[in-house]
């Protein structure tokens, strides 16, 4: 089997499991969209200032949710599937064969980027249809290389979480307890302008208010252009290359208990 | 036949502890070979070495002609591994799981008839997480099948089955043998090893101290038969022929049963004059037992510390 076709095949069968798994659909497709809801809810029809000016709260919360559903669809859930299948023995087991890691890799990026973009239409066409939210269709490139991007970059930072945490049980409790304040640092829950100071500099130095930024530069009715965010995109590779190396270096495929 | 497996040599540190100290082994192509020892005692430091998972300190090791440190996926599409603790893909069924795994070699076997070479034809579309025990050690076994290999790791493969899960386990690896799969078995269970193993090594503190055909470690030369029986009431050892009631006390010790334990080397003319006294005397021997030594009496011979 060629590498691209040895890719195919095991993205299936990961795509198969991804939505075997209840809590991981749970999190990763519906509670984005809870969120969606509760946060336009409570703070939709106030306007929100973005770059500047002001913008309603619908249009900041549409892109912020889509930046914690990527996060959500990469980052967390690959920390927690890959701890678990390392603990089990699973990644020994396939080590054992004649499938190249990186082929096993790719496939769970793969698999990653196929719910992130399942979750960009979802999103974008209920802000359309139920908030009026529109996403002008000159941001379009801006939105697909910030998806493509965002994914990698969170896909690698969610290799490297993996390689650092230790248990299974640990896995859910670390990468929560990395992402969720970052989600309030990050502007995604409320609105940068209501953050002190001091956590909107936290924020700036991770690379999920980049992602939610750069989003938000795609649904934004005023900006101009095409929504390539330079800045943003390059921290966000920054961040995936960084993930990248602590992965490469320190990733492991037998469990720490043997 | 050729090597399938050709160790000299092998030794593996984790700093100041050495695991393993200078252990050889040949493995022949087509055989079965259980390779036994108490825990700790460096058996799965040496199986890991051998399946590539880790690096040795020093010595040669050979595995289908290359060594194993330096795997390439070509090498790997000619192993199986089942490893001692292991879970298979629990969300997806039987058949996927064989599917997934099958796409990973330029040769599988067909997924159908590799389901009912262990025993999981019904369980085709259950998933792998609903299986019992035993049955996700089959899948495990048929997943170390499904690239069709020439050389087989079973790491401990019946450890936790009911009797009859490891009889119906035993058929698996017996019918591997049969395909002419060469087999390299770990178990603590010595009549799993008696019953499957072609050849034996025993492993303890990291080296080999046996290692041979099951029947010949346990009947080689300096081993004896144990002649076991009961006296009836009133009648002394003193009183059974000389040659037998000195080979008796010289053995010592009643065994668990109370019977009396004759070591004897001779045991068809031991028993014959045994019979003949009991016989002419018109006395019944109770419990009249000849007690060739199994491979568990070597091994536990060779791997207890004597007491002192």
């Amino acid at each position: 089997m060629s590498a691209a076709r040895l890719v195919w095949h095991q993205y299936r069968y990961d795509q198969r499991t991804f939505w075997r798994e209840p809590a991981a659909v749970f999190f990763t497709v519906a509670l984005p969209l809870i969120f969606l809801f509760i946060f336009v809810s409570i703070f939709g029809n106030e306007p929100i200032e973005a770059g500047g000016k002001e913008i309603a709260g619908a249009t900041y919360y549409v892109p912020g949710i889509l930046a914690l559903a990527i996060v959500s669809a990469t980052t967390v859930n690959l920390a927690i599937t890959m701890t678990s299948l390392r603990e089990r023995g699973t990644l020994k087991r396939v080590r054992s064969t004649p499938l190249p890691p990186w082929v096993f890799m790719a496939g769970r990026l793969l698999t990653a980027l196929a719910v992130s973009v399942l979750m960009v239409v979802l999103v974008t066409l209920i802000g359309r249809l139920v908030y009026g939210v529109g996403l002008p269709a000159r941001t379009l490139p801006g939105l697909v290389l910030t998806v493509f991007v965002g994914t990698a970059a969170c896909c690698c930072l969610g290799f490297a979480l993996t390689a650092i945490i230790p248990s299974e049980n640990a896995a859910p409790a670390v990468t929560n307890a990395l992402v969720l304040p970052l989600y309030f640092f990050s502007g995604i829950f409320i609105p940068n302008e209501d953050i002190p100071r001091g956590m909107q500099i936290v924020g700036d130095v991770f690379p999920v208010k980049h992602l939610f930024q750069a989003l938000l530069a795609a649904f934004n009715p005023l900006t101009k252009g095409t929504a390539i965010e330079g800045v943003h995109l390059l921290v966000l590779a920054g961040w995936g290359l960084a993930g990248l190396l602590v992965a490469t270096r320190t990733f492991r495929w037998s469990p720490h208990s043997s | 036949m050729g090597t399938a497996i050709a160790v000299r040599d092998l030794r593996k540190s984790y700093g100041h502890l050495e695991a393993v100290r200078g252990v050889d082994l040949e493995v022949h192509e087509g055989e079965i070979f259980a390779f036994l020892g108490p825990n700790g005692a460096g058996k799965t430091t040496t199986v890991e070495i051998l399946e590539g998972y880790r690096q040795r300190t020093s010595g040669q090791v050979e595995v289908l002609g290359a060594d194993p440190s330096k795997s390439t996926p070509a090498w790997r599409s000619r192993i199986g591994v089942v490893l001692q603790t292991c879970q298979v893909w629990s969300l997806l069924t039987v058949r996927e799981s064989l599917e997934l795994h099958a796409g990973y070699y330029p040769l599988p076997r067909d997924v159908d008839q590799t389901m009912a070479l262990a025993g999981l034809s019904d369980q085709a579309d259950q998933r792998a997480g609903k299986l019992s025990g035993g049955q996700q050690r089959r899948l495990d076994v048929a997943l170390a099948l499904i690239g069709d290999p020439e050389l087989l790791f079973l790491d401990e493969p019946t450890t936790g089955f009911d009797p009859a899960a490891r009889r119906s386990a035993w058929d698996v690896v017996a019918s591997l043998g049969e395909l002419g799969k060469t087999v390299f078995l770990t178990t603590h269970y010595m009549d799993e090893a008696q019953h499957l193993a072609d050849r034996v090594a025993i492993i303890k503190d990291g080296r080999i101290v046996a290692q041979g055909k099951p029947a010949e470690l346990a009947g080689g030369d300096r081993v004896t038969t144990t002649i076991a029986f009961r006296l009836p009431g009133g009648v002394g050892v003193g009183e059974l022929p000389v040659e037998i009631a000195g080979l008796a006390v010289e053995h010592g010790a009643m065994d668990q049963a109370g019977r009396i334990q004759v070591a004897s080397r001779q045991p068809v003319r031991h028993l014959a004059e045994l019979c003949r006294w009991a016989l002419e005397r018109g006395v019944e021997l109770e419990g009249l037992e000849a007690l060739r030594p199994t491979l568990e009496d070597v091994y536990l011979g060779l791997t207890t510390e004597p007491r002192t």
